[in-house]
């Protein structure tokens, strides 16, 4: 190529051309494919939040972006940032560097900060003029209504109490999750069109009678299981969930000094953390196995302690009196399950508060088959009945916050189908990007956040929040930690480690291209990304 | 409770980031980097040669403004740029001989003087055969005469160009065309490789420093430090070599990154002859054997029997670099 046609300067007797003419991409048998992997987190999340996308957004500082990515999947980040067990963290791969990324922290310095600007979300979808009912009030519920919301129906969500949230109102206490969080972002629901009918106990499962062309089910399982405790005439025993409630209500509560909770889940551990609150000397709680087997979350044990809440393992309780139980100790046997010993012991206790777990209350339910005890659904979420269906605590599953919005949303899609709507393709998500996907080299040591936490001695004497919130700086510094697994970050290291100058730079937010006439397929750009976003493919022949 | 906001994602070792300020993001990440060696080349798959010229060039260019000169040595990187018609080079660019790459750049940089040019700046460059060997002379007398050049050695420890013969840089143990794994002591023997940037310091020039390919942001520095400085200078800049070294071609970085990380190649500048900043490990020293057992020139002391002999000699070198250039990692801040 010898397009220059001038005369050659003194002494250069041939014209060079430039070595581009020379298309080495033929030497090629693999070539580099950018990919976009399905990062652990977000794998990970049961509402499923595209963490990665929203924590990227937040890195520049761009927080109502990143807000704004959030609520495509979940509505309550100031909620989820307060209640939800994080199973991201456990799944992040920043955890095999130094520690899990603070994605829970970040959720909630995004939920308030919208709560504080005032954010809202735009309903941009045209009216179907459909209209759904929704049964509960509770995350499940809500997600649902918020979802279908935004695909243009008309949502109505009726529920049995006077205020909406289900147990994020009145199970989980105000020193977890301040009501005026709960409030404010339920508010946005309501700025958005979704309608509540509140104080309606819904009887009658009619779709048609209902004036609506779908229902979603969301009671939850609210009905406290039995336990068989032989009690005393004058023995004071109690729900932990009518315990709560009453708190959450603002009645007064006459628990006396020492107070027993029955259960190992986080309802014994908040209601012993209540009766703390309410003024008990002496909150203990009694287990039938042991720490490792109790399924109350780790932090929330911790806290407890903490605050002074004792905790008996493997014991059961055998009867209740007016001022004492009497308490059986247990042994683990090799199958893990408590066995008696017969070695009993009296306790002094005021009330027993019972938290051995919760039904479904199946009186609206009665018609539909049941499963494990739940509502059974397909994999749709409809329930036998057509055009009814049904999600959170009352159908198998886990049991939490975040579940439930995740079921309301992935309900909510299938509902907008069910009511004619083309059914979107929902490509399988691309493999998990794991620690080996990755190039660790590049990423800085940088150990996480940690959110301050109220002194023990000043949460017994209320209801004030337990963990702080992070503030800009430091939300900032924790939403960096995030390694981008599996997608690209624009770090430019294929771009800068091409030897053969084969990676075309496309611009800020552009990404990255090959130049597949240059490109011999060394695979370093592959090799040295540290996100894990290039593969290698074998060349089409 | 409050931390400064970093930048923490990837530190500072990826070669661009969105979040750095564009001043402080490496020549290569930029869009309209020079480019100083073009694609089209003809150097092997995953060449560290190849990337190692243009990091180095790229950082020259920015750091002049443009107006530099380079002069290359016989050898890989002059072959597979320049094979007439075609050409990579986008800078003026020359080639004269093996042996006198260091002469021929004092020469420009005399011309340049007499013409009483004082902005243009000359680059020199070649292997390390052009550069420890047969250049060695024309080099030293550069380095005594304190031209003002910065001659950068890009260092695949043999001779690549003609068949991977043993050079004065191939280290102990390498196995080469000319140092066969045959005999009681296969591969080159212990006590050679010539350290040329200790003997660059020994010339007490202004600037001497060594880089590698895996740690652009380290390189980049170099280049503009020795380019803020006037006299002789030079820079040994470690490029793996697939072909030679037996390796696979995406394989070039983490060679390079193990090099550094194993203690076996220093990284450090110099100035008139005293050694002024090394770069610490990042992390805890890796056993030689892991940057050693890639690699196919090193096969032989592994298979059939492994020689632990031969591997412990080389971990002592390792160890004693970071015992004399004080490379033990550091906190991180
Ligand atoms: C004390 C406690 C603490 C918890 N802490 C956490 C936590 O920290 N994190 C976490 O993720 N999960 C936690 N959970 C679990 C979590 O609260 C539930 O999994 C979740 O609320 C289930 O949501 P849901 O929408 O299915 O049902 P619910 O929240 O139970 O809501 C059901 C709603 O339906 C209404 N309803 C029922 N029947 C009718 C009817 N016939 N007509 C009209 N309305 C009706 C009820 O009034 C209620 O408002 C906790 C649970 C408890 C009890
Ligand atoms: C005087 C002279 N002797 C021998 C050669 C043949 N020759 C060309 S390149 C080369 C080796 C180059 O080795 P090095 O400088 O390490 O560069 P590399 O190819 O490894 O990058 C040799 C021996 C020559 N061109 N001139
Ligand atoms: S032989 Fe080595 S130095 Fe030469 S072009 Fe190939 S990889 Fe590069
Ligand atoms: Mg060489």
């Amino acid at each position: 190529m010898t397009a220059d046609r001038r005369p050659l300067p003194f002494a250069i007797t041939l014209a060079a051309g430039t070595s581009l003419a020379n298309r080495t991409g033929a030497w090629r048998t693999e070539r580099p494919v950018y990919r976009d992997l399905t990062p652990p987190c977000e794998h990970a999340c049961p509402a499923g939040e595209r963490v990665q996308g929203w924590l990227y957004r937040a890195e520049t500082g761009d927080y109502e972006g990143a807000w704004r990515a959030l609520m495509a999947d979940n509505p309550f980040p100031a909620v989820m940032g307060r209640v939800c067990y994080h199973p991201c963290q456990t799944a992040c791969n920043r955890g095999e560097l130094d520690e899990a990324v603070g994605i829970n922290a970040v959720e909630r310095f995004l939920g308030d900060k919208a709560i504080e600007e005032g954010w809202t979300v735009p309903v941009e979808a045209a009216p179907t003029g459909r209209r759904v009912l929704v049964v509960g009030a509770g995350p499940a519920g809500l997600s649902a209504a918020y979802h279908l919301r935004l695909l243009g129906h008309e949502v109505t969500v009726a529920d049995a109490a006077e205020q909406a949230g289900g147990m994020m109102r009145y199970g989980i206490p105000a020193y977890r999750l301040p009501r005026a969080v709960l409030d404010a972002e339920i508010a946005r629901l309501e700025r958005m069109g979704v309608r509540f009918d509140l104080g309606t106990l819904v009887t009658n499962l009619d779709v048609e009678s209902a004036g609506c062309d779908a229902v979603f089910l969301a009671v939850g399982a609210q009905l406290p299981k039995r336990a068989h405790i032989p009690a005393g005439d004058s023995a004071r025993v109690m729900e932990a969930l009518s315990l709560l409630r009453s708190v959450a209500e603002g009645e007064p509560v006459r628990l006396g000094r020492r107070v027993v909770v029955y259960g190992g889940g986080n309802t014994a551990v908040d209601a012993a953390r209540t009766a703390r609150r309410l003024g008990a000397e002496d909150a203990l709680i009694v287990y039938r196995r042991n720490r490792e087997r109790m399924p109350a979350h780790e932090s929330e044990v911790e806290e407890a302690l903490a605050e002074g809440v004792r905790i008996r393992w493997l014991s059961t309780i055998a009867a209740a009196d007016g001022d004492s139980v009497t308490v059986e100790r247990m042994e683990l046997g090799d199958d893990g399950f408590p066995r008696p010993t017969g070695e009993f012991e009296t306790l002094a206790a005021d009330a027993v508060v019972m938290a051995v777990g919760q039904d479904v209350d199946r009186r609206l339910v009665e018609d539909l088959p049941e499963t494990e005890g739940a509502v059974a659904v397909g994999a749709d979420f409809m329930t036998a009945a057509p055009g009814v269906f049904a999600g959170g605590d009352m159908v198998p599953s886990e049991r939490t916050v975040t579940v439930a919005i995740g079921h309301g949303k992935r309900a909510a899609r299938r509902i907008h189908e069910w009511l004619g709507a083309a059914a979107a393709p929902e490509p399988a998500a691309p493999p998990v990007a794991t620690p080996a996907d990755l190039n660790t080299w590049y990423y800085a040591d940088a150990p996480h956040r940690v959110r301050p936490r109220l002194e023990a001695a000043r949460r017994a004497g209320g209801f004030e929040e337990v963990v702080g919130g992070l503030d800009a700086g430091t939300a900032l510094f924790e939403a960096r930690r995030c390694l981008s697994c599996g997608n690209c970050f624009e770090c430019d290291n294929c771009y800068g480690m091409c030897p053969d100058n084969a990676v075309v730079k496309l611009g800020p937010g552009r990404g990255f291209a090959i130049d597949l006439d240059h490109c011999k397929g060394c695979g370093i750009c592959a090799a040295e990304c540290p996100a894990g976003a290039i593969a290698m493919v074998e060349e089409p022949t | 409770m409050s931390a400064k906001a970093k930048f923490y994602q990837v530190g500072s070792f990826a070669v661009g980031n969105r979040l750095l300020d564009p001043g402080d993001r490496t020549v290569q990440s930029r869009q309209d980097r020079p480019n100083a060696l073009t694609g089209g080349h003809r150097a092997c798959r995953g060449c560290g040669e190849a990337l190692g010229a243009r990091f180095v060039q790229d950082a020259a260019v920015r750091a002049t403004g443009g107006r530099l000169i380079t002069v290359n040595a016989t050898g890989c990187l002059e072959v597979f740029s320049s094979p007439f018609p075609e050409n990579a080079w986008q800078v003026p660019w020359m080639h004269s001989l093996f042996g006198n790459a260091p002469s021929v750049a004092s020469g420009v940089a005399y011309a340049l003087k007499a013409k009483g040019d004082t902005q243009t700046r000359v680059l020199g460059q070649g292997g390390d055969g052009g550069t420890v060997d047969i250049g060695f002379g024309a080099l030293s007398g550069t380095f005594e005469r304190d031209d003002d050049v910065l001659f950068v050695c890009y260092d695949n420890e043999a001779y690549m160009n003609t068949g991977v013969q043993r050079s004065g840089a191939t280290p102990p143990a390498a196995r080469t065309a000319t140092t066969p794994a045959l005999g009681p002591a296969p591969g080159n023997a212990f006590g050679q490789g010539k350290d040329a940037a200790r003997i660059a310091r020994a010339h007490r020039i202004p600037y001497v420093a060594t880089a590698t390919v895996a740690d652009l942001h380290d390189l980049e520095a170099k280049v503009a430090a020795a380019m803020e400085v006037r006299g002789a200078r030079y820079l040994h800049v470690l490029v793996p070599c697939p072909l030679g070294w037996g390796t696979r071609s995406d394989e070039t970085i983490a060679l390079a990154r193990l090099a550094v990380g194993t203690g076996l190649f220093p990284l450090y500048e110099a100035r008139f002859g005293e050694v002024a900043a090394v770069t610490p490990l990042r992390r805890p020293p890796v056993p030689v054997e892991e940057y050693l057992r890639p690699q196919r020139r090193y096969a032989h002391l592994f298979t059939p029997a492994r020689d632990d002999a031969a591997i412990a000699r080389l971990q002592a070198l390792a160890d004693a670099n970071i015992a004399e250039y004080g490379l033990e990692p550091q906190e991180e801040s």
